[in-house]
């Protein structure tokens, strides 16, 4: 162990942010501002996910970061390592055996349970920012529930590409009350926050936490004649032929050569160690 | 009949400076009611107030809600009052661009009062909004243009377009005229005097220009340093001015 506090942060630090969190769980969907502290990684690193997870830690979980569904990334692995020195947890790859995963930009592909916390890095908190620039302004609406302008922002995208073009960080009506930026996860894992395991999102730069308990109410927002649909690359995984996941296109070489592989690595792995084949992979034994 | 729109005593003052004092009218529907005075004379600062953009230190602002009946506008909650703004109630800017989001398309414009009220069909939003442009003679073709490839006179009208989607009871107009040359003025003034007669509007107008008054108003209000010096039928103060003000106010238009 190394001289840090458990999970870097000191313990009256811990508090306020659990108090943010709590406040949070209790108004799903509403941002609440707390008072973010430097941490040892630039901005837009996940300093907001860091904190939140450092104040979730306990010494008996097992911890697991993913960025962009995968374990092995620059972000992920160096979020693990740092939770590894400082606080001196778990660590697992495995979705099912983790009890806090760190995420950057995706929901794991398989089912989370209620003994689970899943928690989010989040770069622009407030889904009206684009929108609206004053941050006064888009307070009052998120009181008033005015929240017209969202609605404007998907008509421009239809009137433009002749369809709803925005792909991720799609907002959502969280228990028919707040608007949520649901940070930029693909609009393909939307359906899924309706889900078991209790939500927590952090942003570091823009000082705000918000959060969506167990089984809350997560819509899409659409129009009646211009419907959500979760879409996704039209294809199935090259190397485990799932074709439920989300899926990556990878470039293999300079001739227009390309494959599609899950986001989500360790669903990837653990469906190729079931014995499932892709069009490109190999059976496990002989890939090794 | 009652007056959909009353002011009773309303004062505002800015520190020891009077922005205006103890303005009374009614308004009935479907009349357009027109404040002239020079620079400074609070025509703005009344016209902020009764929209609810500046509080007043005294007097109230009543108006016949669908609801409710006649309400002090005042006394409202900040949710009853925003909401009024955007259903029944309307605001043209003289300068557009304070009036239209402009890195939005002008479809985007016109639909936004529709969306926050609470439409939710893609294409009965378009449909209203080309059915508007066309009202306001903006060409369909230009639809998914934004404000800020229009003229001058183009975003005043996209402005009036905006605002009146919804169907609104009351426009409050400041200038509307102002900054645009003379032939797209009296385009503009004939399209809004069409407006006002089809949907049976009710205004106020405010603006220095009698002749936009002349046109457009059944009544008019003359301003002097925040105090009304004299109201009446248009043509009656324009023609026989009573105030010393007005005389110097009316003889000092141009006569080409």
């Amino acid at each position: 162990m190394s001289d840090y506090n458990f999970a870097y942060l000191d313990e009256q630090t811990k508090r306020m942010i659990r108090r943010a969190i709590l406040k949070g769980l209790a108004i799903p969907g509403y941002q609440v501002p707390f008072a973010s502290r430097e941490m040892p990684m630039p901005y837009g690193w996940g300093t907001g996910g860091v904190q939140v997870s450092a104040a979730t830690l306990t010494p008996d979980d097992q911890f697991k970061v993913i960025d962009q569904g995968a374990d092995d990334t620059t972000n992920a692995v160096s979020i693990r390592k740092f939770f590894e020195r400082t606080a001196g947890v778990a660590t697992t790859e495995e979705t099912t055996k983790a009890t806090v995963i760190q995420t950057r930009h995706r929901i794991p592909e398989e089912d989370l349970t209620e003994d689970q916390i899943l928690v989010y890095q989040v770069p622009i908190p407030e889904p009206l920012r684009f929108l609206e620039p004053s941050e006064i302004e888009t307070r009052k609406m998120h009181s008033l529930e005015e929240y017209g302008l969202m609605h404007v922002k998907l008509y421009e995208d239809i009137a433009r590409h002749g369809a709803i073009a925005t792909a991720y960080a799609y907002p959502v009506k969280v228990e028919g009350r707040y608007v949520m930026d649901p940070s930029p996860i693909p609009k393909f894992d939307n359906p899924k926050m309706e889900m078991a395991a209790i939500q927590l999102f952090g942003a570091g730069r823009e000082q705000r936490i918000y959060a969506l308990p167990p089984y809350t109410k997560v819509v899409s927002l659409d129009f009646e004649d211009f419907p959500f649909e979760a879409s996704k690359a039209d294809a199935c995984c090259d190397l485990c032929g799932a074709e439920d996941s989300y899926l990556d296109e990878v470039i293999t070489d300079d001739q227009g050569g390309r494959m599609f592989v899950c986001s989500d690595t360790d669903y990837c792995r653990s469906r190729r160690e079931a014995g499932h084949v892709g069009a490109l992979g190999m059976a496990q034994e002989d890939a090794a | 009949m009652t007056p959909l729109f009353q002011v009773k005593g309303l004062s505002k003052n800015y520190g020891t400076h009077i922005g205006c004092r103890d303005v009374n009218f009614d308004l009935y529907p479907g009349e357009v009611m027109g404040i002239v005075g020079e620079s400074g004379s609070g025509k703005s600062t009344l016209l902020n107030c009764m929209a609810g953009h500046l509080t007043p230190d005294a007097g109230q602002v009543m108006f016949d809600t669908r609801a409710e009946g006649m309400k002090d506008t005042l006394e409202m909650s900040e949710p009853e009052r925003r909401m009024l703004s955007r259903t029944d109630w309307a605001f043209v800017h003289q300068h557009a661009r304070d009036g239209l989001r402009m890195n939005v398309s002008a479809g985007g414009n016109v639909g936004e009062r529709l969306m926050a009220v609470g439409a939710r069909h893609y294409g009965e939003i378009r449909d209203t909004a080309i059915d508007w442009l066309d009202r306001v003679e903006i060409k369909e073709s230009r639809i998914d243009d934004r404000p800020s490839a229009f003229s001058g006179g183009m975003q005043q009208r996209l402005q009036i377009a905006r605002n009146l989607v919804t169907g609104p009871r009351l426009v409050f107009m400041d200038e509307p005229t102002g900054g645009l040359d003379v032939s797209v003025q009296a385009r503009l003034l004939d399209l809004l005097r069409s407006l006002v007669r089809e949907m049976g509007l009710s205004a106020i107008i405010v603006t220095h220009d009698l002749a936009v008054v002349r046109l457009l108003a059944d009544r008019l209000m003359v301003m002097k340093d925040g105090h009304v010096v004299e109201s009446g039928l248009t043509d009656q103060v324009l023609d026989d001015p009573q105030h010393g003000y007005t005389q110097l106010l009316v003889s000092s238009v141009l006569q080409v």
